[in-house]
């Protein structure tokens, strides 16, 4: 099997005689499928890449005018997919468009059996103070080592952790990491524990 | 990753994925390549288009198997049997690359008088500490002239050079062996052996693909190693259509390996400061980490540039360029060992991000529990998951659960800009799209703004331990004024801090050999080096995809852009292509360099007669022959002296929890895997009669949990946890297909739809002489309970947490479980939930034994330079 | 210039982006969330909403050693006929033949009577009878106000409208290959001009033939029963019946002189097919 078809460039050819074999009735082209055109017709296509597993598809997002995503398809120049894509790949235009998506900030109160709606900035303002308390409450300087008796200089703490790196970019993971390390947390961990 | 770094020098695939259609064969195992990668499946059926022979072996029969030219079935989890089966064939019919494995690998080392095999042993290496659980690994080395130069014998006479040891570590792993452990018929695997063998050589190459099915065991570092040692044998490392191609999962889990969020790495694979080493200070870390000859004789390059770009001005060589800026270890922290560390009190605060370990971890009951002791919880993500939701879970009174919980809306891939590293190390920069949807954010803006706060947060502190943040560098402001207004932080400008660049005029490096160890550099992830060698190039956003399949010019592969790792032993020793068929990258006489259709994977200039210097530094080790330059010796690692915890060759064990006893040993499982002993993480037993049947678990093409189960349109496709069983056990269990199934294990249970297929198939087995007949039942992962629209039970509930030695992995491809019909009970509060006895708590959630020392302390071997080979790369 | 799909089950790895992509570019809601047992088929057919289907074939065989499996798969389709049932029981000149030889259905014209649905040879069309863009079939962040409005119009006063695969006429227009052609990672379907597409096919036959692979066309001449060849034709490697696909496909029309019943359908189709000419003029 190769690469038989060329998906970037399809002409679109001369019109049919659109009487020819019709059966016993005659076709009436309605308005609205004399106008037909795809959606993407003026769209601007913006380079993207698929964030399901790790062949890593180039990705078409067409993207209107006015800023609205209106479809997603596999790039043709990547030499990984040469346009194609899988069902995941496919889809990604559900998953960032989505009626079940969470677009804004949940809050479940201790004790709580439920989740409320709070402003983005209350969040975050309250998520660094509680970083700092924590960190102030469990920031170990010096560690004994329970077998040697040795004291040794640590500067870490054990009281806060972070999980996830695989499905965000590598620039993120290193701010990240950098931050994490800083603020003396060891627990940092992803998916590729392998 | 360290089975491909101990054998070859670096933990990535060999490959580059479209270099599949070039094989001549090619063995998938441990992987479900058309499910779980279809888009890089079109190589293998183009390959299979050309005339190659596609191998699938595998517990179930699947989409990866019809498309296959030959199918073997095998009892999950025993792929070091078979393919140590393939070494014997390989070995005894002398049907190796005899060149290939004579000059390219570490075949005529001898190893030391003091070396015992499992042969010897009954399973075990010698220097196993049974106590502690762990090895010392000090007898497994060479021996040594009095120059300190590692002994060979060119003529393999000697009966403790490594092919030898080989040979002998192996000799039982027999066809009718193969038959009894894995239950393949004798003629499938002798036809399967000479296939492989067949297509290997000057004129072929086999490749070889696998993903989690190798890796998630207690021996799953091993049994990658397996078919490193037999792809070394084979001859097929470094060249086109060969190699490991390892089928990494996420999109950008490479990535976040290489520029590392993992509690053990620093950015391109240096060490975590550990306090259970002599590591206090930068010399002591240098000391530990720094290797003489090979190309980690740069390692203080790497690390000097490393806290530079970490620490800017600040980082100065009278301070030890803030080297105790970095916190030190004192265990094993990965993700595991933290859930019970978690649920016994000592983690307070935890951030999940695009992680959804509620319903994906082993053991998934216990980390929702775990998630009660929590104060606070913040989760990064875009859809409500078993995570955020921990607490209004099945069973659980959200009344007396005192968790704060924060969930903060993620923009998706479309809606940011940013850079992933697929499974052939390719760096692809990806441009925006639209904006971020309502109050959602990248990463990058949420690690900012909590960068920038905590740095206001602490700004008037002067107790010493708030430095780190204080003098953290953080200069990624946008230049475009009004992403700037909007906090969104310059990605480009963290990709170029990441590449690295001269402190004194802020250029860019060119590549990683421009860096210095005396602080005039900075970089933060020295692999990453050449991605932006100037301030108006990012070889990522490369997009042009013609010419030759290896697209030189589409996004940037690392190190340096190769696209074949190891691509020097794509020529013979003299630097001639073994053979026209198979030409790749070979020396030029008259240009004086390397030349070829990659990138070479080597030094440029340097001439394939260039003589090794024994007691030279460096590079100068190695010879203008020896292609694997990240190793000590150059050379590929049949035998691996140091680097891995459970033994320098793989040995079969059963897994922790089987159907069977260890036909090859007394030795049942691996001796060093990380056990528990609590009451929260029960085992089902090494064999038990109350859990009969092989559960096997993996992912598939439709499904991948919560980026998946809220579109109608994947969901459509499959909305339910199932269970595949095979048509006898149905039968015998009262089991309608398309009805509920209930699956119990010690751990807990799950309710699935049954799928009866022929397609599953019961395997005649051998267990202590006795014949066996063995079920096994297929569950797909990552299924939650709680949210969206496609869904089911986690199979997480079912899985203790069991780990590998080397790199505390799970065990979750092969357990134990039973079966009957009818749907589960209500789920309440169980010895999953409740505190465990006080004996059995851990501070720090380490498995029994000795394991912390084992992973950190002074028996630990990661990438310590007293043996030639094993890095941990 | 005429095209279609040349459907090549042998490469078919039944990953389902075909059926993904055209729901994606046709925003189309899915059918449900019902597990079906039925091998890894959930959306079990095509439908009015499902416009490509991927048959899962499971075939076990007992061997010496124990077991041989085979595990067909391959995309379903609107065949495209060239003599079309559903465009001869038409009766208010909604489906029509475009300028690229597809049958495609106007569903501002269709009136939702559901007689093309009965008389297509393959069961391939269906009704869409409702639209319920709140419901979670249908994701509504995902469907653009146009195909809203649209499907609304289309449903208003009807018992619903016809759906099936249009070949994607609004993507040929613009010279873009259908998405389920694009998407598919191993090129099984593939598109493009009819005359070309059947010659590849016939080179596939015999090279599959020469690897003793037995391989045959469906509807790449004549299917048979008066339906004529296929725009959309499949390589199989089975019986057509394996596949779920009619053996013997036949056009309702060349039954028709036998019944009063039929002729009296077609009668009322001309007279309202006539009443639409007229009213469109």
């Amino acid at each position: 099997m190769k690469t038989t078809i060329d998906l970037t460039q399809f002409a679109p050819s001369q019109e049919l005689d659109l009487h020819e074999r019709v059966g016993s009735l005659p076709n009436v082209l309605s308005q609205r499928t004399r106008e037909l055109k795809g959606r993407i017709a003026n769209a601007k296509a913006v380079t993207s890449l698929c964030c399901y597993c790790a062949v890593g598809c180039s990705l078409l997002a067409y993207v209107s005018d006015d800023g609205t995503l209106l479809d997603v398809e596999g790039n043709p120049e990547s030499p990984i997919n040469r346009g194609h894509l899988c069902p995941k790949g496919s889809a990604i235009f559900g998953f960032t468009m989505n009626d079940q998506r969470w677009t804004t900030v949940k809050y479940r109160a201790p004790y709580s059996d439920r989740y409320e709606e709070r402003p983005l900035e209350w969040a975050l303002e309250r998520i660094a103070q509680l970083v700092k308390e924590t960190r102030e409450k469990t920031f170990a300087r010096e560690w004994t080592n329970p077998d040697t008796g040795e004291k040794r200089r640590v500067n870490h703490t054990l009281g806060i952790a972070s999980l996830g790196g695989a499905t965000f970019g590598i620039e993120e993971n290193y701010m990240l990491g950098k931050l994490m390390h800083s603020l003396g947390v060891v627990s940092i961990e992803n998916q590729a524990r392998i | 990753m360290p089975s491909l770094g101990t054998s070859f020098g670096r933990g990535g695939a060999t490959v580059w994925l479209p270099d599949i259609a070039n094989a001549d064969c090619i063995l998938i195992e441990g992987s479900n390549f058309a499910e779980a990668h279809p888009v890089g499946f079109r190589f293998v059926m183009e390959a299979k288009e050309r005339g190659a022979t596609i191998i699938h072996v595998d517990p179930r029969f699947t989409r990866t198997s019809a498309m296959a030219d030959i199918y073997a079935p095998i009892r999950s989890g025993t792929d070091i049997a078979f393919l140590g089966g393939i070494i014997n064939y390989v070995l005894t019919n002398e049907r190796y690359f005899k060149e290939y494995v004579y000059a390219y690998t570490n075949a005529s080392n001898i190893v030391s008088e003091k070396f015992q095999d499992t042969e010897d042993l009954d399973g075990v290496f010698s220097g196993y500490d049974k106590e502690g659980r762990v090895y010392d690994t000090s007898t497994w080395a060479y021996e040594k002239d009095e120059r300190g130069h590692v002994k060979r014998d060119p003529s393999f006479q000697h009966p403790r050079c490594v092919l030898n040891l080989l040979r002998r570590h192996y000799s039982r792993y027999t066809a009718e062996m193969v038959e009894r452990v894995c239950g393949i018929p004798p003629a499938t695997f002798t036809k399967i052996a000479d296939l492989l063998a067949s297509n290997s050589g000057r004129e072929k190459t086999t490749a070889f693909a696998y993903a989690l099915g190798w890796t998630q065991h207690t021996d799953g570092v091993q049994m990658i190693r397996t078919a490193a040692v037999l792809q070394l044998l084979l001859g097929n490392i470094g060249r086109p259509g060969g190699g490991i191609m390892a089928l990494r999962g996420h999109a950008d889990i490479q990535g976040a390996t290489d520029i590392a969020t993992l509690y053990d790495l620093l950015p391109g694979y240096l060490p975590t400061p550990s306090a259970l080493r002599d590591e206090q200070t930068l010399a002591a870390w240098l000391k530990t980490n720094t290797k003489p000859t090979g190309w980690w004789a740069n390692t203080p390059k790497y690390m000097v540039s490393l806290l530079k770009a970490f620490y800017g001005e600040h980082a100065k060589a009278e301070n030890d360029y803030c080297f105790d800026y970095l916190p030190q270890l004192i265990g094993d922290h990965s993700m595991l060992p933290l859930v019970f560390a978690m649920k016994d009190g000592t983690v307070k605060g935890y951030f999940a991000i695009g992680q959804n370990p509620g319903a994906s971890n082993q053991n998934a009951g216990l980390t929702r529990a775990a998630m009660e002791q929590l104060e606070w919880f913040v989760n990064i993500d875009s859809y409500d998951n078993e995570t955020v939701s921990f607490w209004r879970r099945e069973g659980a009174d959200p009344s007396k659960i005192g968790t704060e919980v924060f969930f903060l809306p993620a923009a998706t891939v479309l809606e940011k800009e940013g850079t992933m590293t697929q499974t052939s190390r390719m760096l692809q920069w990806h441009d925006r799209a639209i904006k971020p949807l309502g109050d959602s954010k990248s990463d990058a803006w949420y690690f900012t703004w909590f960068a920038k706060r905590l740095k206001e947060l602490y700004a008037d502190s002067t107790d010493p331990k708030d430095r780190p943040i204080q003098h953290m560098t953080w200069d990624y402001d946008h230049d475009d004024p009004s992403e700037r207004a909007k906090g969104e932080p310059s990605v480009l400008k963290v990709l170029q801090e990441i590449n690295g660049y001269r402190v004194a005029d802020g250029e860019q490096v060119a590549s990683f050999t421009e860096l210095k160890d005396d602080g005039s550099t900075a970089c933060g992830g020295w692999i990453y080096s050449g991605v932006c060698p100037d301030k108006q190039n990012n070889r990522a956003r490369n997009r042009d995809g013609s010419g030759p399949y290896t697209a030189l010019n589409w996004g940037f592969a690392w190190p340096a852009n190769r696209r074949t790792l190891y691509n020097r032993a794509s020529a013979d020793p003299d630097g001639k292509p073994w053979s026209e068929r198979k030409k790749y990258v070979w020396w030029d006489e008259s240009q004086g360099k390397w030349t070829g259709i990659d990138v070479p994977d080597f030094i440029a200039t340097k001439a394939p007669n260039t003589p090794a210097d024994p007691d030279g530094k460096g590079m100068d080790a190695h010879s203008g022959a020896d292609p694997f330059i990240m190793m000590m010796d150059g050379r590929g690692q049949l035998f691996v002296a140091s680097g891995l915890k459970d033994g320098p060759l793989p040995a079969h064990y059963e897994p922790v929890q089987s159907v069977v006893r260890n036909e090859l040993y007394g030795q049942q499982s691996n001796p060093a895997y990380g056990e528990y002993r609590r009451d929260d993480n029960p085992y089902n037993g090494e064999v038990s009669d109350d859990y009969p049947y092989v559960l096997t678990t993996y992912r598939i093409t439709e499904y991948s949990g919560i980026m998946t189960k809220y579109v109608p349109w994947l969901a459509e496709l499959q909305p339910a946890a199932f269970a595949e069983i095979d048509p006898e056990l149905a039968v015998e269990k009262g089991i309608k297909n398309g009805g509920w199934v209930t699956i119990s294990t010690a751990t807990g249970d799950m309710e699935a739809r049954a799928l009866v297929s022929g397609r599953m198939q019961p395997l005649r087995v051998t267990s202590k002489g006795q014949r066996k007949r063995v079920h096994q039942i297929g569950v797909p992962y990552n299924f939650g309970e709680m949210t969206g629209l496609a869904r089911g039970d986690s199979v997480g509930n079912l899985i203790p947490i069991a780990l590998d030695p080397n790199v505390s992995i799970h065990e979750s491809k092969t357990l134990t479980c039973n079966i009957r019909a009818g749907r589960r009970p209500p789920r309440h509060r169980d010895r999953i939930d409740a505190p465990v006895p006080a004996q059995e708590r851990d501070p720090l959630g380490q498995p029994i034994g000795d394991w912390a020392k084992a992973h950190h302390g002074h028996g630990y071997q990661h990438m310590q330079g007293d043996e030639h080979g094993g890095s941990e790369v | 210039m005429a095209t279609g799909f040349f459907t090549d089950t042998t490469l078919c790895i039944g990953c389902k982006a075909c059926e993904v992509a055209c729901k994606q570019w046709n925003e189309l809601p899915s059918d449900g969330f019902a597990f079906s047992g039925n091998s890894y088929d959930n959306t079990v057919e095509l439908s009015g909403t499902t416009w490509r289907h991927v048959a899962f074939v499971e075939q076990t065989m007992p061997t010496e050693d124990g077991v041989a499996n085979r595990w067909l798969m391959s995309s379903d389709v609107c065949k495209h006929c060239t003599n079309a049932g559903c465009m001869e029981a038409c009766p208010t000149g909604a489906i029509i033949r475009n300028e690229y030889d597809s049958v495609f259905i106007q569903p501002d014209v269709c009136n939702g009577c559901g007689y093309c649905v009965v008389s297509c040879p393959f069961g391939v069309v269906d009704l869409i009878e409702r639209f319920d863009p709140e419901g979670t079939h249908y994701n509504l962040a995902s469907l653009s106000e146009e195909r809203v409005e649209e499907q609304k119009t289309a449903l208003q006063g009807h018992g619903g409208v016809a759906g099936k695969c249009t070949l994607c006429y609004d993507r040929q227009k613009l010279g873009f290959v259908p998405a389920c052609a694009k998407a598919c990672p191993t090129e099984s379907i593939q598109f493009g001009n009819i005359d070309e597409l059947r010659e590849r096919a016939r080179a596939r036959v015999e090279t599959l033939t020469k690897r003793g692979i037995h391989a045959e066309l469906y509807g790449a001449d004549d299917a048979g029963g008066g339906v004529g060849p296929l725009n959309a034709f499949f390589l199989l490697t089975d019986r057509p019946e394996a596949y779920n696909l009619p053996a013997e496909p036949v056009l309702p029309s060349t039954r028709q002189p036998a019944g009063y019943t039929a002729a009296a359908v077609t009668a009322l189709g001309l007279a309202i097919a006539g009443w639409m000419i007229f009213r469109n003029a």
